[in-house]
């Protein structure tokens, strides 16, 4: 198991606000709308250093979506922001027909997504949105692990022409992928390699699936552990490549089973090379208050919880 | 164009709406003849358009350098793409495909199928107001000095959407926004009153930081002037409202004063009917 280390955990909207920060110093035709949460989002440089374009619009986040799909036309860049729950569930129609059916280049920035938005509660901690936005034809659906990959996530989106959701979040986690790594849209990263199982991981579990890939590692069990950063378009060919190799998969995310992104893999699989298959996801449940630490141990999204998946599906594959 | 060949035009084009839906057997000819007169003096005669050198048309869907026009309560589609057919868009003979499979005349405007004119999709009502106000926005950023108009309809008032991109608009100073409210009391339940009373609209408007202007939306005089004098009151940091008071299905006697035409195409008798109290002015498609 190759071992990954960092010197600092930081938080994913926070490589979200440095990402914006250096579009406002690099692409004048970059600007942000935010829906009262600036501060929430990391937007204060950009603000800081390009106020005419800033554009606050309250909590109206329907209308947030509609002036972003309006401000494409004289090929402005809009990034509009608010947490994941009011900018993708909120506003769903707003983005099926006036940005995704009608081909808009609006970049959908969303951060306190899932269980780690922590006390706030399941009001606040959405699990459906990748569901809802990998539905719609055209979207892109975005999900960085880590800070760095946040940033270049979010650098990577406005050269990108289409509409995107970039999915991030409110705890602090590990900051290990490389600060120079290129973000490539579409395109998995392989962070082990291996024989014995695929682990598929996104956003915050990704650190857990390198955490669970030391506690298999001590058993003699060498995973392929593979970071689907881009949920759609899905990279299929890492999929089945790594899948071919390893003749069963875990997936792990934060979000709901129903719609995520083991359902995405589960249909790669059964259309292609069905094997054994498990998924480390919140089972058909709302979130509750809570530390953030508390509920991924609640909801066991965990390495431990990755860790016991692999060993069920490594049992099934030798049956 | 003077009035009178502004009311030609209209005439036209409502033949245009009612052959459209009878044509296919469904689509929304009521606001549609009520909007007629509007669209009619917004496209040959009011707005900006961007031409070329034989002074037609060019569909360029930045509108950088042109007044854009944002239709909000799609369902009125008919209206629209018959002026867009007639204004030199796309060919009159198109209109024929309105709603038909493969066709890029949607029941409701739409991008995907590049339409020339349509810069947005709508039918989901309640969302056209926030994009006008992005496009708006960027002329600004742009510093392009053109308007952009957006049309909705009075039961579309009830959509809570609206009412953010009300308070969004003034707020942020789009003096170079006009919006029009098809003020013709009805929707698919109802008079607009008994189903969800909007109250004074215009008053609500003027609450949000609008100014509102009213107009007789059926009177080719009136529309012609109030838009005028809409236009020139832009750039004056304050966003402009006209309550347009129409006649839903207006200028066929037996779809006015009714809602029973908000989505309702003729029979063939119907159609003749209707065809007889208009004028073909320009040439059926
Ligand atoms: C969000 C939404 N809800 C419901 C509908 C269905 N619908 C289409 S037109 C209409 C009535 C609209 O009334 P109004 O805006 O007054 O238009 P008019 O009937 O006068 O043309 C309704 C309810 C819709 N298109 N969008
Ligand atoms: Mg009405």
């Amino acid at each position: 198991m190759k071992t990954y280390t960092f010197t600092e955990k930081k938080d994913t909207r926070s490589g979200f606000g440095a990402g914006m920060a250096e579009l406002g110093r690099t692409n004048p035709d970059v600007v942000a709308l935010c829906a009262d949460l600036v501060a929430s989002l990391k937007l204060d440089a950009f603000i800081k250093e390009n106020p005419e374009r800033f554009i606050q619009c309250g909590i109206a986040e329907a209308n947030m979506i509609g002036v972003a799909a309006g401000l494409t036309l004289s090929g402005l860049i809009p990034f509009a922001t608010t947490f994941a729950n009011f900018g993708s569930s909120r506003v769903y129609d707003q983005i099926r027909q006036a940005v995704a059916y009608s081909g808009k280049n609006v970049k959908i920035c969303v951060s306190h997504a899932g269980l780690t938005l922590g006390e706030d509660g399941a009001t606040h901690q959405i699990l459906e949105d990748i569901g809802m936005m990998k539905s719609l034809p055209g979207m892109t659906v975005i999900n960085p692990c880590d800070f760095n990959q946040t940033k270049a996530a979010t650098i990577a989106i406005a050269d990108y022409e289409g509409p995107v959701y970039l999915r991030f979040g409110r705890p602090v986690v590990p900051n290990f992928t490389p600060a120079d790594q290129v973000f490539e849209i579409g395109k998995a990263v392989v962070l082990n390699e291996g024989p014995d199982v695929s682990i598929f991981a996104t956003g915050h579990l990704v650190w857990q699936a390198l955490e669970a890939g030391k506690l298999l590692a001590e058993q003699g069990i060498e995973a392929e552990i593979i970071n689907i950063h881009t949920i759609k378009p899905l990279d299929k060919e890492a999929i089945l490549q790594s899948v071919r190799k390893t003749g069963c998969a875990v997936t792990a995310e934060e979000h709901q089973m129903n719609g995520g992104l083991g359902d995405s893999v589960a249909q790669v699989l059964s259309l292609n090379y069905p094997a054994p298959l498990d998924m480390v996801a919140v089972n058909d449940s709302f979130g509750e208050s809570g530390t953030p630490e508390q509920l991924m141990e609640k909801y066991g999204l965990t390495a431990a919880s990755i860790v016991a998946k692999v060993l069920s599906v490594i049992q099934r594959k030798n049956k | 164009m003077k009035t009178d060949e502004l009311k030609k035009v209209a005439s036209q084009v409502r033949r245009d709406i009612v052959r459209m839906v009878h044509g296919v057997a469904s689509g929304h000819p009521g606001g549609s003849l009520g909007c007629t007169d509007l669209l009619v003096s917004l496209y040959f005669q009011t707005m900006n358009l961007k031409t070329d050198d034989s002074d037609s048309v060019v569909f360029d869907m930045s509108g950088t350098g042109e007044d854009m026009f944002f239709l909000s309560n799609g369902h009125i589609s008919p209206v629209l793409y018959s002026v867009l057919a007639r204004r030199g868009y796309f060919p009159v003979s198109e209109l024929a495909t309105f709603r038909k499979l493969d066709s890029r005349l949607q029941g409701h405007p739409a991008t995907a199928e590049h339409l020339p004119g349509i810069r947005i999709a709508s039918g989901s009502l309640g969302q056209g107001l926030s994009a006008a106000a992005g496009a708006a926005y960027g002329k600004k950023i742009r510093k392009d000095n053109h308007r952009v108009y957006c049309l909705m309809g009075d039961g579309e008032q009830q959509e809570g959407q609206i009412w953010e991109a009300a308070a969004f608009i003034p707020h942020r100073k789009l003096d170079n926004l006009i919006a029009i409210i098809d003020f013709n009391g009805q929707q698919i339940d109802g008079p607009t009153d008994v189903v969800l009373n909007n109250r004074d609209l215009g008053a609500k408007y003027e609450a949000f930081g609008w100014k509102v202007l009213h107009m007789d939306g059926n009177d080719m005089d009136d529309v012609v002037t109030t838009l005028a004098k809409a236009h020139a009151a832009g750039g004056k940091g304050v966003p402009v409202c006209i309550i347009m008071k129409t006649e839903m299905g207006q200028g066929v006697d037996f779809m006015m004063h009714t809602h029973k035409w908000h989505g309702t195409a003729p029979n063939n008798e119907q159609l003749t009917a209707a065809l007889a109290q208009l004028d073909e002015t320009l040439g059926d498609y």
